[in-house]
């Protein structure tokens, strides 16, 4: 028994011995397969799973940049960055929220309103993120609150900085900025790259248009996190990168004297230095207040906005389309000379309305202008004169002169509130409106009426073009640097009329691009706006500027909303008499001084009725503020071109 | 023989000493030591509580298991049914008197610890059928009558420990049993059939199981399905353990875990932190320990000359090797969180006094090698 016990027992370990070397065998596997799959984590993917810790690990909070800021053209700051006082809770940081709420009730002007939702706020978020109890702080309360804040645990004042407005006479061409919207996330690609919660980008004109550069680049502080995103430790700041400053050509002196002058109307003014196309002042009116819009909106005052007739948040001298009137005439002229039409002295009879094919076209003058020539057609803006010489010149051929002098395209680049107006002509009626031309539209086009549409800035580029002699500018608002060809070249011209140009201004002025070909017809136009503003029987004789340094010369003219019944002429029905929204819009261009032409001003005054009564008188106001400013302004940029 | 037999049973304690296995002793006390760094890690590089009560523990149960060593195999032979019959009772204790943590019922509060006996199963099933298969001859291992209570003392714990429920531990325990039987010759064909007719029933089971163990398995299979909720542990586990590298983030920066990303990682993760830290050489060196560990154990069976010893340190050996690898394949994510700690590393009593008892009897097996245990 115990022989065979033994033996049992030695062939029973045998098997065990075999069994367990199989399993030893398996066992050997397995650790070759664990060994694999560590090398395969810690060697051959290491890099990915190093990325995906440090994602883990770390977390960044972007920091919104500086905004730049936007200067006039004497460095007066038109669009600056302010402090800004912000109140922060963060709730785990503070023991008893109810009691610290009663506290600040009584430091800060909070509402219960607003305690309630902010407490709402708190429970849906984590205990360590920050809730703002107030966006925007004034001083006295920001040091009431430093002064208490031992007793206000949590709390923790922030300041930071958000844009800022010295007043709104510039509103309209700076725009204003507000709250990233998700759609402006959706169309603006460079936001994908710039953007930070609660950041206010530019929503309408410069502030718009510069957003790019002028938003800075974002910084960020980076922490370390825990795996429920509290932060451990601050790793990196990188405060980012204030966003770039520009210089405007605009003059705020001008902007808010401008400004003062249209208050209550709904009118624009364009201001253009004739040489090098620099907005010294771009107005619209009635405005609006920009600071209003930087820290989010109050509803009734969008509301007002948005439901004053007098439409404040359009900038009317970019966007606002007006048939341009009897300020084209100057452009029906010139075209006529210049295609061979009429002879500056070829004269028409005016009895105050010519009949064409049966139908009426009547001159503003009931009576009529008897016998008028070039200069007696501007001076009088007699519509009979131009009707005759517009049916003569044709459509086409006016449109290629208004074109050329810059109507019915966009002055200025990447604003998009711009509108480009229309000029028309045989194959626009036939692509936009799908019929063919009539004569009786030419007529209307030649006093400016019809299809014509144009903007307030158009007709001040349009005016520039001939005050200077009949040379294209291209107008600008943000200063670069001095430009001065045009001025240099024409001041070479005046005094040495025979010699050739030098060899400098040749090449400085290799850009220099005349819009005529005598220039001669410059000269009759000039000579007529002359006679328009500063002769007798002129349509804006009374608003003249006697003085020669101030003398300007210039066209008025008025858009019409509705076209007069015959029952109405007949019984000679006054603008001012008529509803408001049926006015006449009023317009007049000009440039002053009239010997050496240095601005060109265009003024538009909604329903204003006739330009020589309302608009004249502001433009007459805005020549002289200008001019008397003119000395300033060549003594700044001759500096700033030495400078540079 | 009788001359014998009174020689080894009067082993005085100076003799007993020198026949200890040095290097097994010397690898458990390493481990130990690499244990106790790594706890004071997870502690954030502070003796916390879990720090100061896992070094406690390491100590004391690294005294009972030479207390357990020094205690004759045939101690051991004699009261191992009395064992797995004690450790039953307690797993039944559970069941009625059990403290419930996260939804399942594992411990018994004894005040000066939480003991859980599915831990000590873990021995005390092996312990059970290397004296049932040491006793019964080679001939009737495959008779179907012998085949009755292995299976009984086998499924019957397995059933109490499952609706704990802990299944990881439950599918541990099973699996020391059926080494133990495979090990003493039991025929190939038979775990075949069971293991056909287990996969018959497995619908069955999956109906049984509770729903976050089910997402466990789902999310094993794809853990990017659900990044942050079930597949969160096995995919920040992959990055701590990825992102250590070659040579580790170094002692105390493993940041996954100092910044909580890694769940659990005082217990079955204590690996990722470790390997997070130390690095692709760190992890192979503590993989080389636990070989070491197991060869040892291994060759103690060789040595050793009865079958119930031999049967016992075989299987002990497999099971602490099965322990390792599913602890790390879980945490490598190669295999779905079952919930496994991983031998001597991890926190927790009740695993630590497992395996230093296990590991005691090992050492019992080497100092009373000669001893016949009936």
């Amino acid at each position: 028994m115990l022989n065979l016990g033994s033996g049992n027992t030695v062939i029973k370990s045998k098997l065990i011995g075999r069994r367990m070397f199989l399993i030893t065998a398996a066992k050997a596997i397995v650790m070759v397969g664990l060994v694999g799959r560590l090398i395969s984590l810690q060697i051959n993917q290491s890099t990915k799973y190093k990325s995906l810790s440090d994602k883990n690990r770390f977390r960044e909070w972007k920091l919104a940049p500086e905004r730049g800021v936007i200067k006039d053209f004497f460095n007066i700051e038109i669009a600056s960055s302010e402090p800004l006082y912000q109140l922060h809770l963060v709730p785990e940081n503070s023991k008893d929220l109810d009691n610290l709420f009663v506290r600040l009730k009584a430091i800060l002007n909070i509402t219960d309103k607003k305690v309630f939702y902010l407490k709402k706020v708190i429970k849906k978020q984590k205990p360590w993120e920050p809730v703002i109890i107030s966006e925007n702080l004034d001083w006295s309360e920001f040091s009431r609150i430093n002064l208490f804040l031992h007793e206000l645990e949590g709390v923790e004042p922030i300041v930071s900085v958000a844009r800022t407005y010295p007043d709104n006479s510039s509103a309209h061409i700076l725009g204003y900025v507000s709250q990233i919207s998700s759609k402006d996330l959706q169309t603006k690609k460079y936001l994908q790259d710039l953007a930070v919660p609660g950041m206010a980008i530019g929503k309408t004109g410069l502030e718009r248009k510069l957003d790019e550069q002028i938003i800075g680049k974002r910084g960020y502080q980076r922490y370390e996190v825990n795996a429920y995103g509290k932060r451990i430790r601050e790793i990196k700041i990188d405060e980012g990168q204030a966003g770039k400053s520009f210089k405007t050509t605009l003059d705020y002196e001008v902007q808010k004297f401008t400004n003062e002058l249209l208050k209550e109307k709904a009118a624009a003014v364009c201001v253009m230095d004739v040489y090098n196309g620099d907005i010294v002042s771009l107005v619209s009116s009635p405005t609006f207040e920009p600071n209003e819009f930087v820290h989010g909106l109050d509803k009734t005052y969008w509301n007002s906005l948005i439901k004053d007739e007098k439409k404040p948040l359009a900038n009317k001298a970019l966007s606002g389309l007006y048939p341009p009137g009897s300020t084209i005439k100057t452009l029906v002229a010139l075209s006529a000379l210049e295609n061979k039409i009429i002879k500056p002295l070829d004269t028409f009879r005016c009895e105050g309305k010519i009949e064409l094919y049966g139908e009426k076209f009547h001159c503003w003058e009931k009576d009529g202008h008897g016998i008028v020539n070039l200069r007696k057609g501007i001076q009088r803006s007699c519509d009979v004169y131009f009707y005759e010489i517009a049916r003569k010149l044709g459509v086409d051929r006016l449109s290629e002169t208004a074109k050329r002098f810059g109507l019915g395209k966009k002055v200025l680049n990447d604003f998009f509130e711009e509108k480009s107006g229309v000029v028309p002509n045989t194959k626009w009626k036939k692509k936009f409106v799908g019929q063919n031309w009539y004569l009786g539209e030419t007529l209307h086009s030649g006093i400016g009426q019809g299809y014509f549409q144009s903007t307030p800035l158009q007709l001040c580029l349009m005016t520039a073009q001939i005050a200077n002699g009949g040379f294209k500018i291209n107008p600008r608002i943000i200063f670069d640097e001095k430009n001065d060809n045009l001025r240099n070249y024409l001041k070479y011209k005046n005094k040495n009329p025979n010699e050739p140009l030098p060899n400098d201004l040749i090449v400085s002025n290799f850009d220099l691009q005349p819009l005529f070909k005598n220039q001669e017809h410059i000269n009759l136009i000039k000579d007529a706006m002359y006679s328009s503003s500063n002769e007798p029987g002129g349509t804006s004789y009374s608003h003249r500027l006697e003085n020669p340094k101030y003398t300007f010369a210039g066209k008025t003219g008025s858009s019409q909303i509705k076209r007069f019944t015959d029952e109405q002429r007949e019984a000679e029905v006054k603008q001012i008499s008529l509803p408001y929204k049926d006015r006449d819009h009023a317009l007049f261009v000009a440039f002053a001084p009239y010997k050496n032409p240095q601005y060109a001003i265009s003024v538009l005054v909604e329903h204003g009725g006739s330009g020589g009564k309302t608009a004249a008188p502001i433009a007459k106001k805005v020549i002289k503020k200008v001019l008397e400013r003119h000395e300033l302004r060549r003594n700044t940029n001759s500096q700033i071109g030495e400078n540079v | 023989m009788l001359q014998q037999r009174s020689i080894h049973s009067s082993l005085g304690i100076r003799d007993k000493i020198l026949s200890l296995d040095f290097i097994l002793v010397f690898s458990i006390l390493v481990l130990g030591v690499i244990s106790m760094f790594a706890m004071y890690s997870t502690d954030g590089g502070e003796f916390k509580y879990h720090t100061n009560s896992h070094i406690l523990r390491f100590f004391v149960f690294f005294g009972m298991f030479f207390i357990v060593s020094f205690i004759s195999i045939r101690f051991w032979h004699e009261t191992s049914y009395l064992i797995y019959i004690g450790i039953f009772i307690l797993l039944l204790l559970v069941k009625y008197f059990g403290l419930t943590s996260s939804g399942s019922k594992r411990w018994l509060d004894l005040y000066f610890m939480n003991l859980q006996p599915s831990e000590l199963m873990k021995i005390g099933l092996i312990l059970f059928l290397a004296k049932y298969y040491h006793r019964i001859s080679i001939e009737s291992i495959n008779s179907l009558k012998h085949l009755i209570l292995p299976i009984t003392v086998l499924i019957a714990p397995i059933i109490l420990v499952a609706s704990q429920p802990d299944l990881g531990t439950s599918i541990l325990i099973a699996s020391g049993g059926v080494i133990v039987a495979w090990l003493a010759g039991v025929k190939a064909k038979f775990f075949v059939i069971s293991g056909v007719s287990m996969l018959a029933l497995l619908p069955i089971a999956i109906s049984f199981l509770k729903p976050y163990q089910k997402s466990r398995i789902l999310t094993f299979l794809n853990p990017e399905s659900d990044p942050l909720g079930a597949g969160y542990q096995i995919i920040q586990s992959k990055i701590a353990i990825g992102s250590g590298g070659l040579f580790g983030k170094g002692f105390l920066n493993g940041s996954q875990s100092y910044l909580d990303y890694l769940p659990e990682k005082h217990t079955d993760f204590i690996f990722t932190l470790f390997s997070e830290e130390f690095g692709f050489f760190g992890s192979l060196f503590i993989l080389l320990l636990y070989a070491l560990i197991i060869s040892r154990i291994i060759n103690i069976g060789n040595t050793t000359r009865s079958n119930f010893g031999k049967l016992y340190c075989y299987s002990f050996a497999t099971a602490f090797f099965i322990y390792v690898v599913v602890n790390m394949m879980m945490v490598l994510g190669l295999l779905p969180i079952v919930g496994s700690p991983l031998p001597i590393m991890s926190y927790g009593g009740s695993s630590m006094m497992a395996i230093m008892f296990g590991l005691g009897i090992v050492m019992s097996c080497k100092i009373y090698k000669d001893v016949p245990v009936n």
